[in-house]
C-alpha cells in the first residue's frame, strides 16, 4: 500500500501530498453524491416550492405520488415493461451466448459486434429508427413496441456478462455429462446454468435497469396513456416543477441503491465461489 | 459428445432467435432510417406522370407543354386525394416559397387555358425559369443528396454543390458544438477521475469499498434522475442560489440553469463514473514492484509518476475517456433539460426534425452523420486502445 503511495514522492514530503490528494478525492466524491443527497430533504418539504431550508417537513409529496393515478400508472407500466424486457433479454441473450460459446465457426467477433451494435449506437438514432419502423407495422405507440425496443437495447449486457462467465467454463464438464447420458438440454440446465448463474443474474439485473431507466425510446414510442416513470418525470419537469418530482426521484434513487445492493450480493457470492461476473458498463 | 457439425447446428439454433430479433427490430429499422436520408420518392409518388416526363426532358430551356399540363393536373388530383403534403413539404424544404407557388397553380388550374405553359407563366413569371424546372427534375429521385448536404450547410444545384441558401450556417456549428461539449466533458472527466481512481486503488480495502459505493450509487442512478437533481438544484430559487445569497456572496440569484455551465456540470456528473471505473481497474492491476524498482534506481517522485505510473495507467484513461466521449456525443436529455437554446446537441435536432417539424429526411440525415461520427470513434478506440472491445465493456 505505502509503496504504491510513494509514487507521489519520498515519504516525508508525501504526507502533505497525500493529504491534498485525499482532500481532492473527497471533494470529487462529494460532488458525485451531494446532488443526489440534496433531493432527499427537498422531497420531504412541507412547502410548495423546492427551496432549502425547507419551511418544515412532511410526507405530503410522497402521499401525492402514491395517490396520483398518473404516477401509479407510470410505475405499473415501468415494472411491466422492465420485467418483460428482463425476461426476454435474459432468455434470448443467455441462449445466444451459450450458442456463441459452443459454436466452432468463423466470424464470431463480427457476430458479437453486430449483436452489441445497439450499445454503441446513439440512443436517439435507435429511438427514431424504431419509431419509424414500429409506426409502419402499427405498433407505433404500444407497450409491446417499447418492450421489443428495450430488449434490443438491453440484450448486449446479458450477452456480454454471460459470455464472460462462460470463459471460466470447462468444456470437459459437457463431455462428462454427455457420457453419463445427459442430452444437451439436460446438461445445459443441470451443469451449465448453475455455473453461469451469477453472470445470468447480473445480466438480468442490468437488462431490468436498462429498461426501467430508459427515457429516449419511451419519448418516441409510448403514448400518453402508456407513460413509464422516466417519461412521466420528464413530462413533469417540462410542465411544472412540483415537489412530487423530487419525491419520485428519491424513490427511484432508493430503488437504484436496492438494485446495486442485489448486484453486489450476487458478485460477492460468486466471488466466494471463485467466479465473479464482471460489471458491465451501460 | 457432440460432433462438429451437430455442435454448430445447435449453436446456430441457440443464436438464431436473438439474431432474428436484433435483425427485425434493430438492423432493418436502422437500415431503413439511413436509407431515408437519401430517399427521394415524394415527387414521383404524388406526381408520377410529370416525374417520367421530366426524367425524359433534357434539362435545356423549358420542358414541353405536356409537362406543364401534367404537373397542374396531377397536383390538383393529389390535393383532392390529400396526397400532396409530402411532395409540397419536400419541394418547399429545398426552396422556401415553392409550396405557395404550387398551391397557387393548383388553385388556378380550372381557369388555366391551353397552352398551360403560357397561362402558368402569366400567372406567375417564376414558371418561366428553367432553374425551377431543373429543380423539379432533380426531385424526381430516386435518390437525393439534399438532406445530407443540408446537414452540412450545403445544397445541391445544377452545377454541383453550393453553400446553403439563406447564408446562415446552422448544422456545421451544431456538429462543432456537439464535438466541443463532448471534448470538454471528456477532459474534465479524465482529470477528475484520475485522483479518485488512484486514491481508491491505494486505500485499504474497506475504505476503498466505501469510496467505491459513492461512485457506484450515482452510476446506478438513472441519468434522468441525476439530471432532475441538477435541474432542481440550479433553479433560480434553488438551494445553490439560496446558499450563495445567505452567505452574501451574491445579492441576487445567479442564472445557472439553461446555461452551458449547467450542461457541463450535469454531464460531468452523469459521466464521471464511466471514467473512474475502468481507470480504477487498471490502477488496481499495477504492481508496486515497478515503482519500487524506479525508486531504488534513484528516480524522484514526479519522474516515477511521469515516466512509469502515468504510461502504465494510460490504457485506463483512454478506455474511460473514449467511453465518456462516445456517450457524450449522443447526449440528448441532459442538455435538453438544463441547457439553453444555444447548448443543444445533434440529438436534440434529430428529435426536433422527427417530432416537431416532421422532416424525416433531415432527421435521418443528421442521424446518419451522428452514426458516422460515433463509428469513427469506435474505430479509433479499437486502433488506439489495446483490448478495447466493441461497446467498451471493460471495467
Amino acid at each position: 500500500m505505502a509503496n504504491t503511495m510513494s509514487v507521489l514522492g519520498p515519504r516525508r514530503k508525501a504526507s502533505a501530498g497525500r493529504l491534498a490528494l485525499a482532500l481532492v478525492t473527497g471533494l470529487i466524491l462529494l460532488f458525485l453524491v451531494a446532488p443526489i443527497a440534496v433531493v432527499f430533504p427537498l422531497s420531504l418539504s412541507s412547502g410548495e416550492l423546492l427551496v432549502l431550508p425547507t419551511p418544515g417537513y412532511s410526507l405530503r409529496w410522497y402521499t401525492d405520488f402514491f395517490t396520483s393515478s398518473r404516477w401509479l400508472d407510470a410505475t405499473w407500466n415501468s415494472f411491466v415493461v422492465g420485467i418483460a424486457t428482463m425476461v426476454l433479454a435474459t432468455l434470448l441473450g443467455t441462449l445466444a451466448a451459450f450458442g456463441i460459446f459452443l459454436g466452432r465457426f468463423r466470424g464470431k467477433a463480427l457476430l458479437l459486434a453486430v449483436l452489441s451494435l445497439p450499445m454503441v449506437t446513439p440512443v436517439i438514432v435507435t429511438a427514431i429508427a424504431m419509431y419509424f419502423a414500429l409506426s409502419m407495422v402499427g405498433l407505433g405507440s404500444s407497450l409491446t413496441g417499447l418492450v421489443l425496443s428495450h430488449t434490443v437495447l438491453a440484450v448486449p449486457f446479458v450477452l456480454l456478462t454471460v459470455l464472460a462467465s462462460l470463459q471460466n467454463f470447462d468444456q470437459n464438464l459437457l463431455r462428462a455429462a454427455a457420457s453419463l447420458g445427459a442430452n444437451p438440454v439436460v446438461s445445459f440446465r443441470r451443469v451449465v446454468l448453475p455455473l453461469i448463474a451469477p453472470g445470468v443474474a447480473t445480466g438480468a439485473l442490468f437488462a431490468f435497469a436498462t429498461s426501467f431507466d430508459e427515457l429516449i425510446v419511451a419519448l418516441f414510442i409510448a403514448s400518453p396513456g402508456q407513460f413509464t416513470l422516466p417519461r412521466q418525470m420528464y413530462a413533469g419537469l417540462r410542465e411544472f416543477l412540483s415537489p412530487t418530482i423530487a419525491a419520485a426521484a428519491v424513490l427511484l434513487i432508493l430503488f437504484s441503491v436496492l438494485l446495486l445492493a442485489v448486484n453486489e450480493f450476487i458478485r460477492q457470492r460468486a466471488a466466494a465461489r471463485g467466479a465473479a461476473p464482471g460489471e458491465p458498463t451501460p | 459428445m457432440l460432433g462438429m457439425s451437430r455442435r454448430n447446428l445447435l449453436a446456430a439454433a441457440l443464436i438464431a432467435p436473438l439474431l432474428l430479433l436484433v435483425t427485425l427490430s434493430f438492423l432493418l429499422p436502422l437500415g431503413a432510417t439511413l436509407y431515408r436520408a437519401v430517399d427521394d420518392s415524394e415527387f414521383s409518388t404524388a406526381l408520377p406522370r410529370t416525374a417520367s416526363l421530366l426524367r425524359a426532358w433534357d434539362g435545356q430551356g423549358l420542358p414541353p407543354e405536356e409537362a406543364f399540363a401534367s404537373l397542374v393536373a396531377e397536383l390538383r388530383q393529389a390535393q383532392q386525394d390529400q396526397a400532396a403534403g409530402g411532395v409540397l413539404a419536400r419541394l418547399n424544404f429545398e426552396e422556401t416559397g415553392l409550396r405557395s407557388l404550387l398551391l397557387q397553380a393548383s388553385r388556378a388550374s380550372a381557369r388555366l387555358s391551353a397552352p398551360v405553359k403560357d397561362s402558368l407563366i402569366a400567372l406567375n413569371p417564376r414558371w418561366g425559369e428553367p432553374e425551377l424546372w431543373r429543380l423539379f427534375k432533380r426531385a424526381t429521385g430516386p435518390w437525393t443528396s439534399l438532406y445530407l448536404l443540408r446537414s452540412l450547410d450545403m445544397r445541391p444545384t445544377d452545377q454541383g454543390v453550393a453553400r446553403a441558401a439563406g447564408g446562415d450556417a446552422v448544422f456545421l456549428p451544431l456538429f462543432w458544438r456537439t464535438f466541443e461539449i463532448s471534448l470538454v466533458t471528456t477532459l474534465i472527466c479524465a482529470l477528475l477521475a484520475y485522483p479518485v481512481a488512484f486514491t481508491l486503488s491505494v486505500l485499504p480495502q474497506g475504505w476503498a469499498n466505501a469510496g467505491m459505493m459513492l461512485v457506484l450509487i450515482p452510476f446506478w442512478t438513472s441519468i434522468l434522475v441525476r439530471t432532475t437533481a441538477w435541474f432542481i438544484i440550479l433553479q433560480r430559487e434553488g438551494p445553490i442560489n439560496a446558499l450563495l445569497m445567505a452567505m452574501d456572496i451574491v445579492d441576487q440569484p445567479m442564472a445557472m440553469i439553461f446555461t452551458r455551465f449547467a450542461v457541463y456540470l450535469a454531464m460531468v456528473h452523469v459521466l464521471l463514473p464511466f471514467a473512474i471505473l475502468p481507470l480504477y481497474g487498471v490502477m488496481k492491476g499495477i504492481k508496486p514492484d515497478y515503482m519500487r524498482a524506479a525508486a531504488s534506481l534513484g528516480a524522484p517522485g514526479w519522474r516515477r509518476f511521469l515516466r512509469i505510473y502515468l504510461p502504465l495507467t494510460m490504457p485506463g484513461v483512454a478506455a474511460g475517456s473514449l467511453m465518456v466521449f462516445m456517450l457524450s456525443v449522443g447526449f440528448y436529455i441532459t442538455p435538453a433539460l438544463v441547457g439553453g437554446s444555444g447548448d443543444q446537441m445533434v440529438s436534440y435536432f434529430i428529435a426536433f426534425f422527427t417530432n416537431t417539424s416532421v422532416n424525416w429526411g433531415m432527421a435521418a440525415a443528421l442521424a446518419t452523420l451522428l452514426m458516422v461520427m460515433t463509428g469513427l470513434l469506435v474505430v479509433a478506440a479499437r486502433l488506439l486502445v489495446p483490448g478495447f472491445r466493441s461497446g467498451g465493456v471493460k471495467v
